[in-house]
């Protein structure tokens, strides 16, 4: 819980990751994968967050329960897994990883699982024996991980509409998606996010959160959230712009605001990338710059708790203390408002 | 004789395709020798893994540029420091194109980038249009104004000049009677559609701008240069 101002805010932490990134556990291409986020980090972080490469390959639980909950803020956490198997030899962040921690912790985290549809009727069975076994909510997909000779996959392929059917059958209701750089060289663009368009308006009564807003398909996604009341966006890498370029964050929190609506936009550190901490007491502090506020508006007490922690709990069904006042949902916007799309 | 000069110049002239910036600009160009007919230029990206297709691009049009230089005969361009700069390399030596780069991967489909070059120019035009566009409406003209436009009644800026340049590319009109105000097929846009095209025009040129900052940011960490200041960020 942060206070500030007397404003009471529960804070869920939307995405964060406990990851094994060491010596130990990565092949060369699993060194640039942790490099490439130490960049993110480095490049984005107020000096005094910043880890050595040492400790940001590995941490330890401690560290991770201190920033996240001792002086982080954060009431909840969601792990998001991300295996990458073909870098890092026991994972990078896997479910089973994530699970000591949520087990030893029940109270703190909400533990999500994933699945992989190129592993086809096998890999079914062996989701509903995941799902038993950890009972979780949601799930986190990233399109873009090796297997085998495949480099990649979409949402709408033949076999992962079969696994997101089993979704719906087994009520895990999330669907966090990653779009990301493709590991490996497709003529493609690997941040198209038109697959989810497809499945969002095929599985209605499934949540699709697109983690990192789409970024750097901003616009791509906002077109496909205003069409599709059950796409999500998730504030991952664009939560830290903030500091180092608070005029663009404002603007993309604007647009979200404009595209979608208050209740669609989840807050998430992408810990250990970056820390709770001074992101919720920056977002709380933070307010659109005057010469925007013709366009954009402002951000109330109100928006900011449901971004930071409402519109999670709502998708995880998480209770919320009583002394946190709760907005009803405004589910504004439609599409028939809106410009058509110019590209 | 070659001068470094000639060559820099050339290199402007090739952008990092999803960026819309030029990679001298972007700080992409870590190294250049200019030798008796022969040049050899280095270039490195913010990450290791930086999409392979968008670094492809780059080197190869780095390579076209080099030739394109009056005097240079033999154009080297090395890839550094990235998770597919030895095929990469390997590929400019040897002019296979990106079909014969890539063809120990499944997942390339074809030789051609052309589809994917063309939707980040089609999204680079509506990002330069709308940021002409923002400058003119802050100059009071009015939406049907802007909408009743040619080409040649729109004032002279550097603005302008890139959006002219990202016309052609895309094979539309630039001479001075041409519809100011098309989309990226040509189609002029009828007088109360152009604030809403703005609007969300408006998110394409965030997403481009947002995202170069962050790879020079990212770029910069790497390499441990001093960042940039971003002159953009107040524009829009």
């Amino acid at each position: 819980m942060y206070e500030k101002d007397g404003e009471k805010y529960f804070v869920i932490d939307g995405h964060v990751h406990y990851w094994s990134a060491g010596p130990n556990n990565r092949n060369k291409y699993g060194k640039m994968f942790i490099d490439c986020f130490y960049g993110y980090h480095s490049s984005l972080s107020p000096e005094e967050y910043l880890w050595d490469e040492e400790k940001f390959a590995e941490y330890s639980e401690e560290t991770m329960m201190h920033d996240l909950f001792e002086i982080g803020y954060v009431d909840k956490a969601i792990f998001q897994p991300t295996y990458l198997l073909d870098f890092f030899p026991d994972g990078f962040n896997t479910t089973a990883q994530d699970a000591v921690l949520a087990e030893k912790y029940p109270d703190k985290f909400i533990l999500n699982s994933s699945f992989e549809p190129r592993l086809g009727e096998t890999g079914l069975a062996n989701f509903e024996e995941k799902h038993k076994k950890y009972g979780f909510k949601g799930v986190k997909l990233y399109t873009a991980e090796w297997h085998e000779d495949s480099k990649g996959w979409k949402l709408n392929d033949y076999w992962s509409k079969r696994y997101l059917e089993k979704c719906q059958e087994l009520g895990v209701k999330n669907i966090h998606v990653h779009k990301g750089p493709t590991i490996r060289p497709l003529n493609k663009d690997a941040f198209n996010v038109d697959d989810v368009d497809h499945v969002a308006s095929e599985f209605t009564d499934l949540n699709f959160i697109v983690e990192h807003v789409g970024l750097p398909r901003l616009e791509d996604f906002c077109w496909i959230a205003v069409q599709e009341p059950n796409v999500y966006g998730g504030l991952a890498v664009a939560m830290p712009f903030i500091y180092s370029r608070p005029r663009y964050f404002a603007q993309i929190i604007g647009e979200l605001l404009y595209w979608l609506d208050e209740d669609r936009i989840l807050f998430s550190s992408d810990y250990a990338i970056w820390q709770p901490k001074w992101l919720v007491e920056m977002f709380v502090d933070f307010q659109i710059p005057e010469d925007l506020q013709g366009e954009y508006g402002t951000l109330t007490p109100d928006i900011k708790r449901k971004i930071l922690g409402l519109n999670a709990a709502r998708l995880y069904d998480i209770e919320v203390p009583s002394e946190v006042p709760q907005e009803e949902p405004v589910m504004a916007g439609s599409e028939a408002e809106y410009p058509e799309r110019p590209l | 004789m070659i001068t470094e000069g000639a060559v820099l110049d050339a290199l402007s002239g090739v952008r990092d395709p999803e960026l819309d910036e030029p990679i001298t600009d972007l700080k992409f160009v870590s190294d250049l020798r200019v030798g008796e007919g022969a040049v050899d230029v280095k270039l490195r990206l913010p990450t290791p893994f930086c999409a392979p297709n968008f670094a492809y691009l780059m080197a190869h049009d780095a390579r076209e540029a080099l030739l394109s230089v009056p005097g240079v005969r033999e154009a080297r361009v090395i890839l550094e420091d990235h998770h597919t700069a030895d095929e990469i390399n390997a590929g400019m030596a040897s002019g296979m194109g990106f079909g014969g780069t890539f063809n120990s991967f499944e997942e390339t489909e074809g030789d051609s980038l052309d589809e994917l070059r063309t939707i980040f120019r089609r999204k680079g035009f509506v990002s330069r249009q709308e940021k002409l566009c923002r400058a003119l409406l802050a100059d009071d003209y009015s939406p049907a104004e802007l909408a009743g436009m040619r080409l040649g009644e729109v004032p002279r800026s550097e603005t302008k000049e890139k959006y002219l340049g990202r016309r052609e590319e895309l094979g539309l009109g630039v001479s001075a009677d041409a519809p100011f105000l098309v989309d990226p097929d040509g189609r002029k846009l009828p007088e109360d559609a152009v604030m809403q095209h703005l609007r969300f025009a408006r998110v394409t040129r965030l997403s481009i701008e947002a995202n170069a900052g962050f790879c020079r940011g990212v770029l910069a960490a790497r390499y441990r240069d001093v960042p940039d200041v971003i002159e953009e960020e107040a524009t829009l």
